[in-house]
């Protein structure tokens, strides 16, 4: 191209234009990197965490140390990585072009969210230096409030401010899906990424507000001494669990949805096929959405709570797996005659697939009162949420990264370097967690700074394999430089998407599209 | 039948030592050989799309199948009722787990705290659990200390009693597959009926602060007359222990039933809270810059309210023995930490 061409990019100058900006597409790209810095500081401490538990007994750090390396991990990969992630990075990005708008609805809400996130991991980080925090991420009372230190306080609070930046950019979605399609882009027609957008939306915007009211009520607690949670001044203990969960179960959901269309887009353009059961995968979203409010007492089997209680909890479970086996078969029925090119992010698609099963179907054992009772709290667990949150998640986020890279940079990722990290992160992934099914049938506890001497081989293979991720996620790192130095010239569509942000230039102008688009048909029309 | 159990992934669980665990064991291989079929299905079908409609040419064409509603049917409609057997399944095993409300044979109120379990039979029979002994002895990086044994006999309906003094904390033990919260405030019942003769490890799986994975006990169980014969033993050096002098009760209070050297140790070393070595007699320093000389009165406060006055470089972790401890119990504890030189 003789000419600078006019982008996004390139329409405004200056640090300063970035951290005023309106354009979901600037945002999207301010998300990613705060986002990944996040993710790093959460990696380092699941590699010390998974150094410590290399051997029994004290290997790196006293028990004090380890709980809160335990704790940070799991507080900033849930609610400032996954939850966050794939919805206000490639959210940001895609959605209005993919419906074809020219920005979200409330473009300075869309900023505002970005900030309140920022202050808030600013809150919840600066206890790290403050008085560090070791009551594990889910904050389980009275331990939380009695038994430990006033860090507490300020890390729930950054916690809650994250809450409103998803409930912002929650309602901000909802309202953009509504209100900004283009001409003839019915719901019908929306691709199945802004499906899976807007099933999250709803469910961050009514979820959120019960986690925000619990830690308000737990800094309440602690600093007034109101008594709602502790025994010693006549609160309910288990009644922490039962909000905590009212809103943790249905984020898990908020963490996979849009995994999930990030799969659907990658399966129907690596597979050149039109998508298999498009309402069916549309509508098990809303499905999912809607009955994930409405199981949260599985994670309290043996808390105490009744028996018919659990039992009622454990059916309506049941009823979630139904919608997500769905979406599984439609995925491989997408591929069934396609035209199918194995490249990164379609690697990334299938391993999704592949650990998502695995990490699906140990979920139905957890729902099944009787074996989690077993289970419960042990390695098993740790097992199944990691392979669901993070091979689930993470596999769709990398996938997602290489795919739309030509589009948000106008540089093609190289595909090299994206297979040489697949095949670090999902051999990695297996190593590291595998074992930790096993771990958990011989009954290791969760959340252990110290085991028994039987326990150590398969705990040396986990934190073996934990290096292999880590190599893997910094070769993933390099890929981005690498492209944005050296990469290929994109084109509009390097990798023949039917979706509406391969129409427009790469990277696009400022408002997305010089002529509001008219749709005639649906996503995915590859005939 | 090992060879059984290796390919169903039994083997992993320890040896199911309860009458309810081999029902465990069975829904476990259902759940395992259907997830399997399952996971082949479903990954196996990928597996082979990828390999046969590999893209040979840059412009091959794909089918156009949009939906096809007899296999949608019965791929929703066949898992769920997969799911509902394991849920009916689930169901009963639970139900045969739970049995709340049935008197057990042998009752045992078992107490936890942080970091320590108190098992009292009707008899008054205490154990405390675990011991101040190492588990490990040869590593000195091992933290884990030696679990106390509780004795049960075989064949009898157990039922532990359980709650909690401070926070969370839950009964595990792997061998019975079995698991129940101990709540602060609440009773909640874990019953069981031994099968199988021997020790069998009890972990808490509440996360609950500093030295949760050190909360370990062991379960004994015996045969009924061995169970008699322990109880007899039991009972005797309770009988013996109450003619020993004042220090001595102490020591046994402090090692045992309130737990004192879960957080203190008696050689000097730093455990949870400051050692008790040297202390009676000698000053000490607070986190708001006043000191004392530790002495009856002051020993008495830090039981009641340890708030009150929090030694400098310590958090304030311990919690009150206000009702815990008797008036001549403080004494003996004074007079144990007097010999302390
Ligand atoms: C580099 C890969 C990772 C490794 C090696 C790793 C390892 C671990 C380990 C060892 C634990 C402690 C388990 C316990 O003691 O109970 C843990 C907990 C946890 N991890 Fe990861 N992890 C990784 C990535 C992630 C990611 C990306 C997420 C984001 C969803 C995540 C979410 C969690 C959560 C929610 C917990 C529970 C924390 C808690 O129980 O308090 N992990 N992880
Ligand atoms: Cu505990």
């Amino acid at each position: 191209m003789a000419h600078e061409q006019h982008n996004y990019l390139n329409h405004q100058k200056g640090i300063w234009s970035w951290l005023t900006t309106l354009d979901h597409k600037r945002i999207g790209i301010m998300y990613f990197i705060a986002i990944m810095s996040f993710f790093f500081l959460g990696g380092v401490f699941a590699l010390l965490v998974r150094a410590e538990l290399f051997t029994p007994g004290k290997t790196l750090f006293s028990a004090d140390v380890y709980n809160r390396m335990m704790t940070y991990h799991g507080a900033i990969m849930v609610f400032m990585v996954i939850v966050p992630g794939i919805p206000a990075i490639f959210g940001n990005f895609v959605l209005p072009i993919m419906i074809g708008a020219k920005d979200v609805a409330f473009p300075r809400l869309n900023l505002m969210s970005w900030y309140m996130l920022m202050i808030g991991a600013a809150i919840t980080g600066s206890t790290l230096f403050l008085e560090n925090v070791d009551t594990g991420w889910t904050f389980y009372t009275p331990y939380s409030s009695i038994k430990t230190g006033m860090g507490v306080i300020p890390m729930v609070l950054g916690v809650f401010i994250i809450g409103f930046s998803s409930i912002l950019t929650g309602l901000n979605f909802i309202v953009t899906t509504h209100k900004l399609r283009a001409p003839g882009m019915t719901m019908n027609r929306i691709p199945l990424m802004v499906w899976a957008l807007y099933s999250t939306a709803i469910l961050q915007v009514l979820a959120t507000p019960v986690l925000a009211i619990t830690l308000l009520l737990l800094i309440a607690e602690k600093t007034l001494g109101v008594g709602i949670f502790d025994p010693q001044l006549g609160g309910d203990p288990v009644l922490f669990q039962h909000f905590f969960w009212f809103y943790s179960h249905p984020a898990v959901y908020i963490m996979i949805l849009p995994a999930m269309g990030v799969i659907s887009e990658l399966v129907a353009t690596y597979s050149r096929k039109i998508i298999f059961g498009y309402t069916a995968i549309a509508y098990s979203s809303l499905a999912i959405a809607g009955v994930s409010f409405l199981v949260w007492g599985h994670h309290m089997f043996v808390s105490g709570q009744s028996e018919f209680a659990g039992v009622l909890f454990s059916f309506i479970t049941m009823l979630v797996g139904v919608p997500t086996a769905i979406k599984l078969f439609n995925w491989i029925a997408t591929m069934y005659k396609g035209s199918i090119r194995l490249d990164a992010p379609m690697l990334f698609a299938i391993g999704f697939m592949f650990l998502f099963t695995i990490g699906g179907l140990t979920g139905v054992y957890l729902a099944s009162t009787g074996m989690d009772v077993h289970f419960h709290d042990t390695y098993f667990v740790v097992a199944h949420f990691h392979y669901v949150m993070v091979g689930g998640t993470l596999m769709a986020l990398m996938g997602a990264l290489i795919y739309w890279f030509p589009k948000v940079t106008g540089k093609i990722y190289s595909d090299l370097l994206g297979r040489i990290s697949w095949v670090f992160i999902f051999s990695g992934f297996n190593v590291t967690f595998f074992p930790q099914f096993i771990l958990g049938n011989m009954g290791m506890p969760r959340r252990y700074y110290d085991y028994l001497p039987t326990f150590t081989e398969l705990n040396q293979m986990s934190t073996f394999g934990s290096w292999l991720i880590g190599t893997g996620f910094l070769v993933g790192l390099f890929g981005v430089f690498h492209a944005l130095m050296k990469g290929k010239e994109a084109g509009n569509n390097p990798f023949g998407g039917k979706t509406l942000e391969w129409t427009i230039p790469s990277p696009p102008p400022h408002e997305n599209f010089d002529k509001t688009p008219v749709l005639t048909g649906g996503p995915y029309e590859y005939r | 039948m090992n060879w059984f159990s290796f390919i169903t992934a039994t083997s992993f669980m320890p040896v199911p030592a309860t009458k309810e665990s081999g029902d465990v064991d069975n829904l476990y291989i259902f759940l395992l050989v259907s997830g399997l079929i399952s996971f082949i299905i479903l990954i196996g079908g990928m597996v082979i799309f990828i390999f046969k409609y590999r893209r040979k040419t840059e412009d091959q064409k794909s089918a156009y199948i949009t939906h096809n509603t007899l296999a949608e049917f019965l791929w929703s409609f066949i898992p769920f009722v997969i799911m509902m057997i394991i849920f009916a399944w689930g169901w009963s095993v639970f139900h045969d787990l739970r049995r709340v409300g049935e008197k057990g044979d042998v009752e045992v109120h078992v107490t936890a705290r942080q970091w320590a379990w108190t098992f009292k039979y009707a008899n008054d029979i205490e154990i405390n659990s675990p011991s101040d002994k190492k588990l490990v002895e040869n590593d000195p990086d091992s933290t884990l200390l030696k679990p106390e044994v509780v004795v049960v006999p075989v064949g009898k309906t157990i039922r532990f009693i359980l709650t909690s003094d401070d926070v969370l904390h839950s009964f595990y033990v792997p061998a019975f597959r079995n698991k129940m919260d101990a709540v602060p405030g609440r009773r909640t019942t874990f019953t069981f009926t031994p099968i199988e003769k021997g020790d069998f490890t009890v972990f808490c799986t509440e996360y609950c602060g500093t030295k949760h994975s050190n909360m370990m006990a062991t379960i004994r169980v015996v045969d009924g007359e061995q169970f008699a014969l322990w109880q007899s033993e039991k009972l005797a050096g309770m009988a013996g222990a109450s003619n020993k002098g004042p220090a001595e009760r102490g020591e046994a209070l402090f090692k045992g039933s309130l737990g004192c050297s879960g957080c203190h140790s008696i050689d000097g070393s730093r455990i949870v809270g400051p050692t008790f070595k040297g202390l009676y007699g000698n000053k000490r320093d607070f986190a708001d810059g006043s000191s004392v000389v530790a002495d009856d009165a002051y020993i008495k406060q830090s039981i009641l309210v340890p708030t009150a006055k929090i030694v400098a470089g310590f958090p304030p972790a311990m919690s009150s023995f206000q009702g815990r401890i008797k008036e001549d119990e403080i004494k003996d504890i004074i007079e144990f930490i007097k010999t302390l030189k």
